[in-house]
């Protein structure tokens, strides 16, 4: 399949990819790695008329530490990210999250920001970032602003990025001295989660359980008053609303979630090791 | 658009519609056929190429952002008439049938090695999560990834 | 030294490996420069009727060269109500039916001017499975009196069971999936100026395609030549010509050039045939001892929205009672049509659906008597001694060993230390299960018997130039022919060239499926090359001086000599060749060849995460007997690729509908091909017990893992939760299948 045809416009810098979206509105859309948004566009599910290719920004490209916070550029891909020596020190979960991402040819192009920013509710980083509290930066018009990743996500591929702007950078405080776990349940390697669970800390994130990645408070606050992790995993399901779909319910994937819940636990708990699943 | 692509060393310079994607590129444009279409969905791997040297669904790319680029297929992999050695070993050890995943399969062989060059049979399998085969059932094709990189065929 | 039997890398690797195949859509033939590409537009419902096609946007789109309708078409078919269109006029059966075709100058111009055909349709109600098809409320066919197309066997006899001590029933799936060859179909026809048309198509068989498109254009088969280039895989789809080729053809004529066709893998898991979609019911009913008595195979087969495969059913019946000497066997079949993609051969055909209902059964049967499934097996296999054996379902079986190869992967996978882990783990309440699943199968190739040709010219030069009926396209069949040619002739495979797959030189063939190629194509050429020998015995006799009876073939230094006179001179094939008026050719239709019977026992080690369900695919040990091996290597991959295609359909895969027949698994995003990371190593046993039917002695290989597989992996899956109560998982065993079992027999409990 094939795309329908577009205008293809390539910017160089962020105020350049910001001057074309003011330019273009709506009929305008970025270009990072591609991996989102070019099967919809060949499968025609979208027909921008405008592609604002990313791909020479190259300032977008990094991981560096700040203090304690880790700061990832926008176009990071996931290759980058799964084999970075910084996040493998101080962002594991997220370091891991995006190595479990698609295959490796994806891995190669598809980047952080274009992830975060497709804001599909079946993906695994997103969820990894909203367990360690990431701090979204955005650029706009009228300058930078900084969201927390909880408020960003308002439904399956929507988010409060606003069309005239860009996402550039993804602030995650340092989990080098916290326990992780990661689990994502599918049936082949290279499928999206039906279910997964992203934790670190006493930070539990659901990947899929819902129209965006949420938190697990219930669990969390019961983790917060010493529930055994057994307990704490019980109550997994709670305030989570999962498809129904016939080759997985949305019961089951809640039986899921509470068994994922626990075994990533057990991983940040250090009783098994994390990263295998 | 006009793009200035490499392509197995080889500079190329076309004028292309915007939405032209790489695969398309490299078959109908230059005319290298050895890249093929499996699928709509970025999910069979049989359009895989090297782009700098790592492996990319050359479906799922914008000639367009190829543009500047250094692209390799399996009409680039061998050199001096000399076979690579995983096209040696794709041979050897029967890791083809029909042949149409076998130019992915091959370059996505080769970006594996490049990034880990003594895999275990489990590492290969996983590397090669995003290309499919349905003749061979695979195993051969972890056996030619074995041995193209000097390891034991066997477990 | 003899090839036969040895390790032989291929003859066709290298250009696969360098270039690439040259596929359908890679081809540059001159006749195709200027060639319009192809589209159809497909229906988008399950069942609706046409009110009307307003073509008009679309031909005025960019590029357009042409739009057909039904309407266009002045070429038909039978004036059967249940007859398939070329393109649907009046109604659409099927997500996925071809009802326009769009022709541009461009290949990019394609989808945009094929979003423009405007179709006016009026939705029916969709005919979504067994019941909906036979209960007959919405028929599919305007005229017919249901939606039943054709009734096998049956009625089932009362007392059948009567007397048996244990008797066990149970209704099965076994789904429909998708061949899904990596390449999907395609086709490009082109007409000469000698007034012939050209169709290059992705077929395993040219010669029936020659026929189908001559019959649909109605112009002598002379006038038509089919080419097969390299064809990405087949599986039993890509039998013939699709009705697109002849529509392709005709369209070619009509606008006066080429034409090139390839549809997208969204398209082809709609478009092209489907395999298996049956229903069973099995009853099994014996003594506690293990002795079965009574076998009974119900078998709904859902053919999809046109019967283009009521063979398969059939076949399922005559394979029915398996390995196995039952006494008493009984069948039925009824076959419906839905509105579905249609169902055709996907490899096995018919075979799988059978083995997996009377391994099932054997299952239950152990489970309900409390016997290991092994040993309830053997006392029921058909023994060797009882060769050639005709079974209650009508089969009449070659050669087999059954006890023999069971034993052997047995042995293999180490049965007794597998089970021991077994009953360990559930002692430990461990949460991942161990399951061990046994089959055992015997399967029917070359079944249709209609013979195949072969061809073999020694050159002046002492070069052979070989032809063959078959058709390989990926089995490395050109390496196994040359490799038999070879050791016949004394002639070096470097000096061995092997044509096919061209109806201009090939005129005459059945081509390849049903595992058909190697003992009917292959003991074509050797019975063509065993005559040229003769021929070319009494040539070097007139060269030599000698009594033809005198004459023999030094295979090792591939020349003539007289017997026990080496030092008395000898003549090349070339010499022999250059003697040769007419010229030394052999051209022969192996008729000869009767139904052969391979059979094997597998076994699938499985581990099951009793919390999600999941299955884990530990290892894989297969004993898959066909008779002499010529080539190990491809031997073996034949193997591979069918235990992962069993594999495939016993765990991921299924094509699935909605209550609106809309399909749900319609790209390779969503349909769950098997891919790398879910298999195991393979675990091979070797067994090779010769046929009498044909001149090799051998059996065809190409889907015998498939077959034995499937239930093997099925049946490890129920195993591992054995402990628990569950006694059978639907097919694909998918987590939430798997999980649900467990849930339900805890209730049961």
């Amino acid at each position: 399949m094939i795309p329908a045809a577009f205008t293809y416009r390539r910017a160089s810098t962020v105020d350049e990819a910001l001057a074309l979206l003011a330019q273009h509105g709506d009929d305008a859309k970025l270009l990072a790695g591609g991996h989102s948004l070019l099967p919809l566009m060949k499968l025609r599910f979208a027909a921008p008329e405008i592609l604002i290719d990313m791909a020479d920004v190259a300032d977008l490209r990094y991981v560096r530490l700040d203090g304690d916070r880790v700061r990832i550029g926008a176009l990071t891909r996931y290759h980058d990210l799964q084999h970075d020596g910084i996040l493998l020190e101080h962002a594991r979960l997220v370091a891991h999250a995006a190595g479990v991402v698609g295959d490796p040819q994806i891995r190669h192009r598809g980047t952080i920001g274009g992830s975060v920013a497709h804001a599909d509710p079946a993906a695994d980083v997103p969820a990894a970032l909203l367990a360690s509290d990431a701090t979204l930066v955005i650029a706009g018009p009228s300058g930078s602003r900084e969201v927390p990743i909880g408020g960003f996500f308002q439904g399956p591929f929507t988010t409060t990025l606003g069309a005239d702007e860009l996402l550039t950078e993804i602030v995650v405080p340092s989990k080098a001295s916290q326990g992780w776990g990661f689990e994502k349940f599918t049936r082949r390697a290279i499928d999206w989660a039906i279910v997964g669970v992203a934790a670190v800390g006493g930070s539990v994130a659901l990947i899929n359980m819902a129209g965006t990645p949420i938190r697990a408070k219930a669990v969390e606050a019961a983790l917060a008053d010493g529930a055994s992790i057994e307990d704490a995993a019980a109550l997994t399901a709670e305030g989570t609303s999962p498809v129904d779909e016939a080759h997985a319910g949305a019961e089951y994937r809640k039986h899921l979630a509470r068994v994922l819940t626990a075994r990533a636990l057990e991983q940040v708990a250090g009783r098994i090791p994390a990263g295998l699943a | 658009m006009k793009v200035n692509i490499e392509i197995n060393g080889r500079a190329t310079a076309e004028e292309v519609e915007d939405r032209t994607l790489l695969v398309h590129y490299i078959r109908d444009v230059v005319g290298l056929t050895g890249t093929n279409v499996g699928c709509d969905t970025t999910s069979c791997g049989a359009c895989t190429v090297l782009l700098d040297g790592e492996s990319v669904k050359s479906c799922t790319m914008l000639a367009a952002q190829a543009d500047g680029h250094a692209v390799t297929t399996v009409e680039g992999l061998g050199a001096n008439g000399e076979l690579h050695p995983v096209q040696r070993a794709f041979r050897e050890q029967h890791g083809l049938q029909c042949g149409f995943c076998t130019p992915g399969m091959m370059m996505a062989s080769v970006s594996l090695l490049n990034e880990n060059p003594k895999p275990s049979r489990d590492e290969v399998r996983a590397a090669l999560e995003g290309n499919l085969c349905r003749c061979t059932g695979y195993h051969n094709i972890v056996s030619a990834v074995m041995d193209a990189s000097v390891q034991e065929v066997e477990g | 030294m003899s090839l036969m039997g040895t390790r032989v890398v291929r003859i066709e690797d290298q250009k696969l490996i360098t270039s690439g195949g040259v596929y359908v859509d890679d081809l540059r033939e001159p006749l195709l420069n200027g060639a319009a590409h192809a589209v159809f537009v497909r229906s988008p419902l399950a069942h609706a009727r046409i009110l009307g096609v307003d073509a008009s946007a679309a031909r005025e789109a960019p590029g357009v060269v042409a739009v057909f309708t039904a309407a266009d078409l002045d070429i038909t078919k039978d004036d059967d109500p249940r007859m398939e269109p070329w393109l649907a006029g009046e109604k659409v059966r099927y997500v996925g039916e071809p009802v326009a075709l769009v022709l541009t100058d461009h290949r990019y111009q394609l989808a945009d001017a094929a979003e423009l055909v405007d179709v006016d349709y009026d939705p029916l109600p969709a005919v979504i499975g067994f019941d909906a098809a036979i209960n007959g409320d919405t028929l599919l066919f305007d005229g017919t009196d249901g939606n039943v197309v054709q009734r096998n066997g049956g009625p089932f006899d009362d007392a059948t069971f009567d007397g048996c001590e244990t008797v066990v029933t149970h209704t099965i799936v076994n789904q429909r999936v998708a061949p899904a060859p990596l390449e999907t179909r395609g086709a490009s026809c082109a007409w000469g100026e000698d007034g012939r048309v050209t169709a290059w198509l992705s077929t395993q068989n040219a010669q029936i395609g020659r026929g189908s498109i001559a019959a649909g254009l109605g112009v002598d088969p002379a006038l038509v030549r089919v080419v097969a280039p390299d064809v990405g895989g087949g599986f039993g789809a890509k039998i013939g010509a699709p009705d697109e080729a002849v529509v392709l053809a005709w369209a070619a004529k009509r606008i006066g050039r080429g034409v090139r066709w390839t549809e997208t893998r969204s398209e082809n898991l709609t478009a092209m045939t489907h395999g298996r979609a049956q229903r069973q019911v099995i009853t099994i009913g014996g003594r506690r001892d293990g002795t079965v008595e009574a076998f009974r195979l119900h078998v709904e087969q859902d053919l999809g929205a046109y019967a283009r495969a009521a063979f398969l059913p059939t076949l399922t019946e005559l394979m029915a009672s398996g390995v196995y000497h039952f006494p008493v066997v009984e069948t039925e079949s009824i076959a419906v049509c839905t509105t579905t993609t249609p169902i055709g051969a996907y490899r096995g055909a018919g075979r799988p659906e059978a083995t997996a209902a009377v391994e099932r059964a054997m299952d239950l049967f152990a489970a309900e008597i409390g016997m290991d499934p092994a040993e309830v097996r053997r006392i029921n296999f058909i023994r060797p001694e009882e060769f050639p054996f005709t079974t209650g379902s009508g089969a009449n079986y070659d050669t087999g060993e059954y006890a023999a190869v069971l034993d052997k992967v047995l042995a293999a996978a180490r049965y007794p230390e597998l089970r021991a882990e077994q009953a360990k783990r559930r002692e430990s309440g461990d949460v991942v299960a161990l399951g061990i699943g046994v089959s055992t199968y015997v399967e029917i190739t070359g079944g249709d018997a209609s013979g195949e040709s072969g061809r073999v010219d020694i050159n002046p030069d002492g070069t052979v130039t070989a032809y063959t009926g078959s058709s390989p396209h990926g089995q490395g069949l050109a390496t196994t022919l040359v490799m038999l040619l070879s050791d016949r002739l004394g002639i070096p495979m470097d000096r061995i060239t092997l044509r096919y797959g061209d109806t201009d030189e090939v005129p005459k063939a059945v081509g390849t499926f049903g595992s058909r190629s190697l003992q009917l194509g292959g003991s074509a050429v050797a019975q063509a090359a065993d005559q040229v020998i003769e021929r070319a015995r009494e040539l070097a006799a007139d060269l030599l001086e000698a009594s033809p009876d005198d004459i023999e073939l030094n295979l090792a230094d591939g020349v003539w000599q007289v017997r026990g006179a080496a030092g008395a001179g000898t003549v090349s094939w070339s010499s022999v060749a250059e003697r040769a008026d007419p010229p030394l050719s052999e051209d022969v239709w192996f008729a000869d060849g009767k139904p052969t019977f391979p059979f094997g026992a597998h076994v699938a080690v499985v581990e099951v995460d009793t919390a999600t369900g999941k299955v884990r695919v530990r290892r894989m040990v297969a004993g898959d007997d066909a008779g002499p091996v010529v080539n190990p290597l491809t031997f073996r991959g034949q193997r591979h690729g069918g235990l992962a295609q069993g594999v495939a359909q016993a765990l991921l895969e299924i094509m699935d509908y909605d209550e609106d027949g809309n399909p749900v698994t319609a790209t390779l995003a969503d349909y769950s091909f098997i891919t790398a990371p879910e298999l195991p190593d393979f675990e091979l046993v070797d067994s090779e017990t010769p046929t009498t039917r044909n001149l090799l002695g051998v059996k065809g290989i190409g889907e015998a893992a498939t077959i034995g597989s499937t239930p093997a992996v099925q049946s490890a899956v129920v195993d591992a939760l054995a402990h628990l109560g569950v006694r059978h998982v639907d097919m694909p065993a998918t987590p939430q299948r798997v999980w649900q079992a467990i849930n339900d027999a805890k209730e049961a409990v």
